[in-house]
């Protein structure tokens, strides 16, 4: 089957946008484990825990996306860890947004009633149950829609992939210009592309929005 | 592979050019996005016909779509449309317009931070639409802005070393460079990463510090 003009630059491009997506989805899994630990570790009671978990965070924050996946890639083999790019590309965007995603989970733990504490304390809960039973259901409500804002965040870094070779949708980019030199409509294409990957997501966040604030519980001040 | 400092050493004063460049990009970048920023709150604020959808359109598109790709739309794009700009200028202006689509939401967010009683009590005062905006509704949108913009200023910075795919030879571009040339990865691309740390840490710690001290009361949700 051939397509019309534009539009036969899009098997080549699709190819590259399924790429994307594996590496979004399996990096968003690594960025929401890590989100959890990290978020939990920085209200932990310990105080190394607490230091560890917070230089991570500013580290992850303070520095480059880029710059991490290039230390991921370049000099981690030279330690003699050897990862390929697909393995590179997932750990170095799931630790990258988890830094982030940290901080939903912190605010949204914070942002329960302190009185659920005292309840469960006055309960005989012991901590960690408290926090799996009562605090957690309540504060996950809330970190949803900005962690649906997260996975947009992620969908656009994994661009950035692109540059340690793994043939994502922007690679897939770069090769078709190169090869036919129609940057006008492989860009044009590719970028819509992204456009329509990431617009439902945004929707999906906006809808979940406005359905859990029904459920709000009215926010102590 | 063992650092070596001695090399580090070498390496640094082209690093620091680099730098030099970086930052050049992201003021430039900055001031860029602050003007068109406030052109696309203004166009969505707009009652003519078309002017808001427009807008939104823009702000949406930019928003969902990752600035790499932008970058290059721009760096290549333009050009056959007779636009040329040198490679810097080419930078400052995409990430300008990636960011304006930010900006614009935030200079929304301050002006609807302001009650709307503020207004109500500037028309009953009989104040001019320009003296409303200079003496009742700026004094009070403006201050929750700044620890958010200068979030952006921060988050810029972090997106320059996307412009060394685009030919700038900024502080990322220059590791690459040397990374090229010597085969030695982890000195030049650890001093970069510590060049960022020293310089995008400090200015979150001074951006929290505002926030705290102005105490803005910005709502919750994120």
């Amino acid at each position: 089957m051939t397509w019309p003009h534009p539009f036969d630059l899009l098997p080549v491009l699709l190819q590259g946008a399924r790429v994307t997506l594996e590496v979004t989805l399996m990096a968003a899994s690594v960025a929401l484990v890590m989100s959890f630990v990290v978020g939990l570790a920085r209200m932990a009671p310990l105080r190394p825990v607490r230091f560890v978990a917070t230089v991570y965070v500013e580290i992850l924050r303070g520095t480059s996306a880029l710059v991490q996946l290039f230390y991921l890639f370049f000099i981690l083999p030279g330690f003699g860890i050897r990862l390929d790019p697909m393995t590179t590309a997932v750990i170095g965007l799931g630790l990258n947004l988890s830094a982030y995603g940290s901080e939903i989970v912190r605010a949204a733990v914070r942002h329960v009633d302190h009185g659920q504490w005292e309840a469960s304390v006055a309960l005989s809960m012991s901590p960690a149950l408290a926090l799996r039973r009562v605090i957690l259901p309540q504060a996950l409500l809330a970190m949803m829609p900005p962690f649906g804002n997260l996975l947009i965040e992620l969908l656009k870094a994994t661009s950035l992939v692109s540059l340690i070779t793994l043939t994502d949708l922007t690679f897939a980019g770069s090769t078709m210009v190169a090869s036919t030199g129609r940057a006008a409509q492989v860009w044009g294409l590719v970028l819509l592309i992204y456009l329509i990957m990431a617009l439902p997501l945004g929707w999906l966040v906006r809808r979940l929005e406005a359905r859990l604030s029904v459920y709000r519980l009215p926010v102590k001040t | 592979m063992q650092f070596d400092p001695h090399f580090a050493l070498e390496i640094l004063p082209a690093l620091l050019r680099g730098a030099i460049i970086t930052i050049e990009a992201t003021f430039g970048g900055m001031a860029l996005a602050l003007v068109g920023g406030l052109i696309l709150a203004m166009g969505r604020m707009s009652r003519a016909p078309v002017v808001p959808t427009l807008c939104l359109g823009y702000i949406q598109f930019m928003r969902n779509t990752p600035l790499l790709v932008q970058l290059y739309f721009v760096f290549y794009v333009l050009p056959l449309f007779g636009l040329t700009f040198n490679a810097l200028a080419t930078g400052i202006v995409g990430l300008g317009l990636n960011y304006s689509a930010y900006i614009a939401e935030v200079y929304r967010a301050g002006i609807d931070g302001v009650p709307a009683g503020q207004w109500e009590a500037a028309i009953a005062l009989d104040m001019s639409p320009r003296h409303t905006w200079s003496r009742i509704v700026l004094p009070q949108a403006v201050p929750p802005m700044i620890p958010v913009l200068g979030n952006y200023l921060i988050g810029m910075f972090k997106d320059t070393p996307l412009l060394a795919t685009i030919t700038i030879p900024e502080m990322f571009g220059a590791a690459e460079q040397i990374a090229g040339v010597t085969y030695r990865y982890n000195e030049p691309y650890t001093l970069i990463g510590l060049i960022f740390l020293a310089m995008s840490y400090p200015a979150s710690l001074a951006v929290r510090h505002f926030e705290a001290k102005t105490g803005t009361q910005r709502s919750r949700s994120t």
